[in-house]
Formats: C-alpha cells, structure tokens, sequence
C-alpha cells in the first residue's frame, strides 16, 4: 500500500514538473522579487520591510494559485482523460489513488514553495549584504504559508473529486477567500444581534477552513515571531483539516463512477 | 475454474439533469467464461458491451446483480495482481514515454528492480515499440497508442485480459498485430475476454461469443454451435442451367441467385441432395460446387439484433 | 438484490473510517480553533495597515467592480467602528480614510456620506471627533449628489452640533431646504436656528422631526434619549428658579422639597422623564438623582 501510495505521489510530483505553467509561475515569482529588490533600492529605509512583506505575499498568491489549479488539474484530467480507468484496474485501491494524488501534489508545492524561498532569501541577502539570526522569522511565516497550501490543496482535491474542472477552481477560490474572511464573518454575526444569525456565523466559522489562522505576513514584516504555542496548534489544525478533506475526498471517490 | 462469473448483472444510469430518469444499459445479463478462453462480447454500439467490462473492472458499480472473475470478489485488490485492461480508445499521460508508462504501471503491479526493467524490456518487444521507448507518447499514432495500451494491459503478466475493442481505429496491419497477439496470448494460456462490434475479428478469434443489445443477452455459446443450430443449408452453383434445370430443381430448393453465368442455389434440406445431383446429372448441367454451409456470424448477429426487443416475455438463451 | 458481499464491505469499511475520521477531526477542530484564537488575540497587535490610502487608484485596479468594492469598503469601515467601539478604543484613526476610500470608489454611496459623516463627527468615544472630516465627507457628498437635500441637513447638523456655528448651519439648512423633494421644516430649522441658535426648543424640534422620520431602530433610540435628556434639562431649569424664588421670599434655600411643597411651590416630589425623583441639594441646587438613567451629556 505504501509502495503504491509513493509511486503514485512520485508520478504526480513527475507530472506537475513536466506542466509547463509551473516553471511559468516560479519564473513570474523570482521576477516579482527581483521587483522588491529594486524597488526597495528606491525607497530608502523600509526597503527591507517592503521586501519581505512583498516576498512573501508573492509566495503566498503564487502558491495558492498553484495549489488550486495543479490541484484541480491533475485529479480532473485523470477522470477527464481517462487515464484512471488504467490505474483502477491495476491492484490500486481507490483511497490509495487519492493519497497518492494528494501527496504528490503536497509534494510539488513543498518543492516549489523551497524553490521561491531561496530566492526570497538570495533577494534579502543581496539588499542586507548579510544576514542575521533574527532573519529566519520569515521562514516561520513560510512554514504557516505551507499549513495553507496543504489545505488548498485539499480543497482543491475534494472539489475535482466532486466537479468539473472550472466549477472546482471557482468553489476553491470561493472558500480560500471566504476562509480568509472567517472572523470578520463571526464579528458580523456578533455584531449583528440576531442570535441564530449569530449560531451560524459561528458554525460556518469553525466548518470552513479558518485560513486567517495562518495570517502572519505583516507581523513577519515586523520582525515578531508567533509564539511556538501557535506553531504547533497551527500545525495541528491544518493536519486535522487536511484529514477531513482527504477524507472526504475519498468518500466521495470511493462511490464515484466513471462512465 | 471459471475466469468470469456474471449472474443476473443490471445496470441503470440515471440520465437527464434536472429530473433523473433510469436507463437501463444492461439487463439480467448471466454469462460464464471458462479459463483458457478466448472470448467475444458482441454488439452494436451501445449495447451495453463497455458497461459489462466497467462494472467487472469496479469503475461502475452494478444496480444489481454480482459477478466473480477467477473466483475473486470484484474489490479484491488480489484479483487486480492478475487481470489486465485495455480500455476503449485508451489514453494516457501524454508527458511519458512508453517505458516511463509500462515502468509507471509496473511499479502499481509491485514489480520494482531488475524484475521491471525486464519485464518493460518484454513487452516493449512485444507490442513492437523498442525503438519507440523514449519517445514521447503525444507524438504517437492511434495505433502505437493501441500497442501501449495492450502492453500495459499485460504488465503485470496477467491470467485474465480484458480488451475493449482492440481492433478499433487500427489499420489493417495492426488489426493483423493484435489479433496475433490475442492468438498467443491463448496459447499461452491466458483468458481473453474482448468486446467488439467487428464481426470477422470475432469469427477469427473466438471460442466462444455472447451477443449483447440493447443490455440484453441474445445468446451466448460456442462459435460453431451457436450458428449450425441456428441454421445449415447445402449450396450448389451450377454454370448456365438450362430453364428446364433450374425448374426441374426448384420444389427442392429455397433460393436461387443468378450472377452473370453463374446460379446459385440453396438447398435447406439435406436429404434432397441426391435427387438434386440426379436431376444435375440426368440434364448434364454444369456443376460447379456443392458446399454445406454454415449460418454466418453475421447473418446470426443481424437475425438476432433484427428482431425487435419487444419480446419481453421470451425467456433468455442462457450460455452453455 | 442483495448486493455483492464481501465486496461492499471492504468499501463500506474505508468509508466508515473516512466518515468516522471526519467527524473525530471535526471534533478535535472545534476547542483547537477556541485556543488559536485565544492565543491570536494575545498577541500584541500590529499596527493597522491601509494597503492603499487613495479610492482613485483602488477604482482603477478593481477593473470596473468600483461599486462592489465600495460595498466592501464601506462595510469595513462599519466593522472598523464596530469593533473599535466595543474594544472601546477611543481613536479611530483609519475611519475617515476608509469612508473617503468607499466614497470615492463610489460617490454615490449615499449611506457612506450620512452614517459616515456621524460616526466622524461624534465626540469621541462615541465617534472620531473629527467635524472637520464629517465636513468634508459630506461636502464631498454634495458636490457628487447636488440634488440630494438630506446631505444639506447633515451639514447644518455638523454645523449646529458639532461646530456651534449657527449661521453657517442655518445657510445650509436653508440651501438644503431650496433643493427638490426637501421637507417644509428644513425652512423652520433654518429660521430656528438662525433667530434662537442653541436654545433647548429648536432642539426638541429637531429630535422630534428626527424620531418621526428616522427608519432606524437605534436613531429612533437615540432621538428618544435626546428628547428626554432636553426635557430633564427644561425641568431642571424651571425647578432651579423654583428654588431661587422661594430663597428670594423665604431667605434661605429649602433644606428638601417637603419644605416646597408647604410653601406651595410644588404639589409633589418632582420626578425626572425616567421617573427617577429629582434631588435638592444643601446649596439649594436640583439635580438629577443618583440612579437617574437620563444623559445629559448628550446636550450640547
């Protein structure tokens, strides 16, 4: 099970390397970067600040759109294409499929996101000359950065379990957004003074996915580090929330036919 | 032992968007394969061929109905280590070559290491496409496209093999390469369960045949059995018969075909041949050949599928 | 029929596993979340970004969805005040630039012209204490919406209220009351607040016009809490003299009001429009009562 898992985890990391759009993706965020850096050679003072809010978000949108797209793609095309009823007849279990699938993808945005990192930090060091100890809180933001793209990914993978290609993209966008506005949504429902309102507002609340959990970016920017405490709730939540997706997934695949 | 096993398989599909209605691609259909054969699914398209082959690969899932291959249960992942599928108008990753796809394949079968590299080196042999390794598969033809699929059908050296019109969309050369593939792949003892719509593949190739329309099984048997127990008849052509031969012939006869010089007639009786070759004889008429002949596949296909699927209380033939 | 045995069971087991994992998940989410939040809120927060400061460049980039965006801008602003409100925040430095941003995204907001202009001008904590910005934002409002006369009463009202600048808020009112569509009274509070500016009458006036026509549940609250707190005043007033006649006949001030009412000057206790009973102080001054829920803070 776990040969088969890896195997399909390798072919989808395989696959995704050999799409052009992700070479497309890194090139426009390593270009994005080369902006930061000359526009922060500009403005004196706050170029490093501008440069590691900037960095980062780029990281951020890139990965995301990523995460959403290679993550519809990949598992849509194979039921699109067909190419799953070769890999159903051969001793593949369909939940073996779906990890494999997810893994992989896990996989490429992991490798990716390193990528896009190293040219964060070859971008800071070329504005700095030098860096210091207190520079790795960035990599912390990454990490939380990464939490998100696991979930995305996740997302992505239940909707193309679910849904054609485009109706997927736009539902993932949907709740990466609506995710990202969770706790305004609870103050509104607050604030709204309608008690059911404010019931659902809470329950919508803890059943998306909270992705303002892993907002570090402008605190990143200041140089203030979270707490390790969050780190490792952080990390638990998006293990949590990754197996309920692939959960999901599976149960939605596990009944799914193709005809 | 029995390699396929369907009782009373159905399957109904819900069409329509809003208001789903079921329709019925297949019917109470029972077959049996034994092991060792090679065996034909035939019908027209849409006769509910590729939905036998999807319920028994587990990409559907019957309405009702159950069906065994080598004795396993559908999900048993067991059965998958010795079952090969070709899909109908396969597809796959266009950013592989031949060999990364049969290593791909392989490694699911659980095949690793030299055994793999041996094995793809096997079957690249095989299907004819070692030089063919490393190109590729968005820049193959229809047809090698075909022979990449049958071998991965095999990757895993399979007893069982399901193919999904092979021979569709290939050239007469490769039609000829598959079916000499089928043809080994029976004498080395593996079972070949394929569905067409081509009916001399089928005449060529088959033990045995069980006609599917309209999801409904319309017989099911041994090749030979199947067409001289529907119909056998005795063919005499004679060259320029006289008007006073051929009425001299005709209580005997059911048909008579004139084409150009020649005439052909159809004797269904057997025990009316000799008086025949009297009356040949006796007018010194020219006989040309007189041949017992067999009811085509064809003709059996379209008597079957000619008559008209109202017949709902009509029992089912049964396989053998 | 009877579906295939063994088959459907090693189905039926992954998806009994998934659907247990989900729930188990979903169960262990619900107290991690409490205690993500818990520990966001404890952290120190940064200072507040706007990430651009001007609607002109916003309206561009949002590639025609201006009035959307203006919706969400306006809605942050709310929540903006909203939240600062109940962290009883007294300052609410990004308000006016946030309001600023919506209007001009889309300057027919009319909502964000009005509300905004209260929330602006309001003493602070109740509101930014900036009349100045209300001044603008609604003059902003005019020159987009020149025909809409309520826009012009909100002026007088910042003028009236906030500004203490009667003649500049008559002028309003009375351009406000030329404008089509504007109600008769707009005329009459000019009149009112040009000839008597800050007397306790015109203000009765204006919460009574208010109370009647605003939709508003909490506005229609605020009016009501106006007019008591102008008839607590009124009343404290015309006590007050009560107490300043009887010391002129008597000589000394009334040591309570049962000293008044055997001299004839009140029939009883006298109590506030709350029914809280008035208190006489030793230096003969009338106040409200210690548990009295009238706020005359709200009076200018």
């Amino acid at each position: 099970m776990i040969s088969r898992i890896k195997t399909i985890a390798l072919h989808t990391y395989k696959e995704s390397v050999r799409e052009k759009v992700l070479y497309n993706l890194v090139a426009f965020a390593l270009l994005l970067i080369g902006a930061a850096v000359l526009f922060g050679s500009i403005s004196l003072g706050i170029s490093q600040m501008f440069l590691v809010n900037l960095g980062l978000s780029s990281i951020s949108v890139f990965g995301l759109l990523m995460a959403i797209f290679i993550g519809i793609g990949l598992v849509s095309k194979e039921i699109e294409r067909r190419t799953i009823y070769n890999i159903l007849s051969k001793p593949v279990a369909r939940f073996e499929f779906i990890i494999g699938k997810y893994l992989g993808l896990l996989l490429t945005l992991t490798i990716n996101t390193a990528i896009m990192t190293v040219g964060f930090y070859a971008a800071l060091f070329y504005i700095q000359r030098h860096l210091v100890l207190a520079d790795w809180v960035p990599l912390q933001c990454i990490y939380f950065l990464l939490l998100e793209f696991a979930i995305v990914v996740g997302v992505a993978l239940f909707f193309s379990c679910l849904s054609t290609p485009i109706l997927s993209a736009t539902f993932a966008f949907c709740v990466y957004v609506i995710g990202n506005f969770l706790s305004d949504i609870r103050g509104f429902g607050q604030e709204s003074g309608s008690a059911t309102l404010q019931k659902v507002t809470i329950v919508v609340s803890y059943l998306l996915p909270n992705f303002s959990n892993f907002e570090t970016i402008s605190r990143t920017a200041h140089g203030l580090p979270s707490p390790p405490y969050l780190v490792t709730a952080n990390t638990c939540y998006a293990l949590l929330y990754v197996t309920i997706l692939v959960s999901a997934s599976v149960l939605i695949f596990e009944t799914r036919e193709f005809r | 032992m029995l390699a396929v096993e369907i009782t009373d398989l159905t399957k109904d599909y819900s069409v329509g968007f809003w208001r789903k209605r079921p329709r019925r691609a297949l019917d109470h259909v029972s077959l049996q394969v034994e092991a060792g054969e090679v065996f034909g699914l035939l019908g027209p398209n849409g006769a509910g061929k590729t939905s036998t082959l999807k319920i028994l690969l587990r990409l559907v899932f019957p309405t009702a109905g159950r069906a065994r291959l080598l004795g396993y249960d559908l999900h048993d992942l067991r059965l998958h280590r010795q079952i090969g599928y070709l899909p109908e108008n396969p597809y796959f990753y266009d950013h592989l070559t031949a060999e990364e796809l049969l290593r791909y394949f392989g490694q699911l079968c659980g095949l690793q290491g030299p055994p793999l590299r041996r094995r793809v080196e096997a079957l690249l042999e095989q299907v004819g496409l070692t030089d063919f390794r490393g190109v590729a598969l968005r820049k193959f033809s229809k047809g090698m496209i075909q022979r990449v699929g049958i071998a991965q059908a095999l990757v895993n050296d399979p007893q069982l093999v399901f193919l999904d019109e092979p021979m569709s969309g290939l050239d007469a050369l490769g039609r000829r390469d598959v079916r000499n593939l089928i043809l080994q792949l029976k004498a080395q003892g593996k079972t070949v369960f394929f569905s067409t719509h081509i009916l001399p593949d089928a005449e060529a190739l088959c033990d045995r045949v069980a006609v599917l329309h309209r999801g409904r099984l319309h017989g099911c048997g041994e090749l030979r059995t199947l067409l001289q127990s529907r119909a056998s008849a005795i063919e005499m052509v004679l060259e320029n018969p006289t008007d006073e031969v051929l009425h001299a012939l005709a209580p005997f006869c059911s048909s008579t075909v004139r084409t150009g010089a020649r005439v052909r007639v159809t004797l269904p009786r057997e025990s009316d041949v000799e008086r025949c070759l009297e009356v040949v004889l006796r007018l010194r008429a020219k006989l040309i050949s007189l041949n017992p002949v067999g009811m085509s596949l064809e003709d059996f296909f379209m008597a079957q599928v000619g008559t008209p699927a109202e017949h709902r209380g009509e029992p089912e033939p049964k396989g053998s | 029929m009877k579906p295939e045995s063994s088959s459907l069971q090693s189905g039926q087991v992954a998806r009994r596993l998934c659907a247990l994992l989900i729930l188990g998940a979903f169960a262990a989410l619900w107290p991690l979340q409490r205690a993500i939040n818990r520990e966001r809120e404890k952290l120190p927060p940064t200072a507040e970004n706007l990430y651009f400061t001007s609607g002109h460049l916003l309206r561009r980039l949002s590639l025609g969805y201006n009035g959307l965006l203006a919706d969400l801008y306006w809605t942050r602003a709310v929540q903006y005040y909203g939240r600062r409100r109940l962290a009883h925040a007294a300052h609410y430095p990004l308000l006016g630039n946030l309001l600023r941003i919506a209007t001009d995204l889309d300057p027919h907001l009319l909502i964000a012209y009005r509300f905004g202009e209260i929330f602006l001008a309001e003493k602070s904590p109740e509101g930014a204490g900036e009349p100045e910005a209300a001044l603008q934002l609604v003059r902003r409002g005019i020159v987009a919406n020149p025909s809409y006369w309520r826009l012009w009463e909100d002026l007088g009202f910042i003028y009236y209220w906030d500004l203490k600048d009667y003649p500049m808020a008559a002028r309003a009112f009375e351009t406000g009351s030329e404008r089509p569509g504007a109600y008769i009274w707009m005329k009459a509070m000019a009149a009112a607040v040009a000839a008597r500016g800050g007397e306790l009458s015109t203000s009765r006036l204006l919460w009574t016009e208010i109370y009647q026509t605003a939709q508003g549940k909490d506005v229609r609250a605020s009016a009501v809490a106006h007019l008591i707190a102008l008839d607590a005043a009124q009343q404290l007033s015309q006590l007050n003299q009560l107490v300043e006649r009887y010391r002129q006949a008597t000589g000394h001030w009334p040591r309570s009001f049962e000293d008044m009412i055997t001299a004839g000057y009140l029939t009883s206790v006298p109590k506030d429009p709350t029914g809280v009973p008035y208190v006489l102080t030793p230096q003969g001054k009338v106040t409200l009562g210690p548990h009295s829920k009238v706020e005359l803070s709200l009076l200018p």
